[in-house]
């Protein structure tokens, strides 16, 4: 049975990906690139990856879907002539070496396969977390985290920068034109207090089932962009301090709290055993904030209007 | 075949159908959505190998897969970057504005 829902997975995953790659109109392109998500999210539960699933599903399907599908429509359409069939034959071949050099690399992986699943879940009483992957996250390899953070920060401020000069710190063009859908205002009504819900509930539960801070603050982000598409808020400036205090809150707690490790452990981001725990939730807390905020900035864009 | 041969397979296809569509298409866009592809396929090989590293009490190892989670944050900035770059390129040409 499951071998059966394998092989669908797979066909599903292989079809969308080949529009993808190959279909004429960009709308369509991005529209199986969604699907695409969707079904790489359904693999990632076979793969017993809960947490990515999530994270697939939330950032890699569904943010970067909305950041695609308005890129799609703000673009020209294409003028571009269809690839002569000698290129695509080169392109075929080519691409066919590379696919089966790396299917031969999976298939040849090496017997028994390298872990570090027994040190991850050793540790693991230590950290006062139940969930591996967020242990990993958190604390085994922190400063990977804080490192992504700041990428956030800085893709941020790569945007913002590719705005014109006269609207530096003004708003972001609107995701939608308005006056909004009435389907798509009453949804912007009714879902968002769910939603929020539940992107608390997956940055809650993330530290002892699958979930966390990047999963949470996506589903925030979601939300955050629905009510703006749905005309329930307006386009922020870029300028307020308010904004700008949410986009660093979270790295900035997770650097000082790293500090404090300094101070009780002699390690950057080492947690006393006796308050991991809360000390991680704490960072957590943080971090979903200024992601959600983070996520849904990058998706708006740079501004584009002067601020009011 | 176990889920995680197959889907490793499936990585491959996805890696070679996005250098494909990389070379194929030549719309900025197209291109982004198949340097996606490319990264949609590497990340699926952590995914095989953290399955492959079970053991018993763990279903996959937690290490590839937190390397992927940071990884699809740093796609999604990195895809919101160049999206944002094109556009404003696209803006650029049709008002002839200059800034």
């Amino acid at each position: 049975m499951s071998v059966l829902l394998d092989f669908i997975l797979l066909l599903l995953a292989l079809a969308l990906a080949f529009r993808v790659a190959t279909v004429q109109d960009t709308l369509g392109a991005v529209i199986a690139f969604v699907g695409l998500g969707i079904v790489l999210a359904l693999v990632w539960v076979r793969l017993d990856a809960i947490d990515v699933a999530l994270t697939e599903a939330a950032v890699g399907s569904g943010i970067t879907g909305l950041l695609l599908v308005r890129a799609a429509s703000r673009l020209p359409s294409s003028q571009a002539r269809a690839p002569a069939p000698a290129l695509k034959l080169a392109a075929g071949l080519l691409s066919a070496l590379l696919a089966g050099a790396l299917a031969a690399v999976v298939l040849l992986l090496p017997e028994p396969a390298p872990t570090l699943a027994l040190e991850a879940a050793r540790h693991l009483p230590q950290t006062g977390l139940g969930n591996p992957v967020t242990a990993v996250l958190v604390a085994y390899r922190a400063l990977d985290t804080l490192l992504e953070t700041v990428v956030l920060l800085l893709a941020l401020v790569g945007v913002w920068s590719l705005g014109p000069d006269r609207a530096w710190g003004g708003h972001p063009e609107p995701l939608a034109p308005m006056p909004a859908a009435p389907p798509l205002s009453f949804l912007g009504r009714v879902l968002p207090p769910f939603g929020i819900l539940l992107g608390v509930h997956l940055a809650w539960t993330g530290a002892d089932n699958p979930g966390g801070a990047f999963q949470g603050g996506a589903v925030i982000a979601a939300m955050l962009l629905l009510l703006l598409m749905a005309g329930h808020a307006r386009m922020p400036a870029l300028s307020g301090q308010r904004l700008r205090v949410l986009v660093i809150l979270g790295p900035a707690v997770f650097m000082l709290i790293g500090l404090v490790g300094v101070l009780a452990t002699g390690s950057f981001l080492g947690f006393p055993e006796s308050i991991a725990k809360p000390l991680i939730l704490f960072v957590e807390a943080a971090l979903i904030l200024s992601i959600a905020v983070a996520l849904g900035l990058l998706v708006a864009g740079p501004a584009t209007r002067a601020a009011q | 075949m176990s889920p995680a041969t197959l889907f490793g397979l499936l990585a491959a296809a996805l890696v070679g159908l996005g250098l494909y569509g990389l070379i194929v298409r030549p719309e900025p866009l197209r291109r982004i959505l198949a340097f996606n592809l490319v990264g949609a396929g590497v990340f699926i090989v952590f995914g095989v190998v953290a399955r492959r590293g079970a053991v018993d009490g763990l279903g996959a190892d937690p290490v590839p897969q937190a390397v992927v989670i940071t990884g699809l944050v740093v796609a999604f900035c990195a895809t919101a970057l160049a999206v944002t770059l094109l556009v404003r390129l696209a803006a650029k040409e049709e008002g002839g504005e200059v800034e």
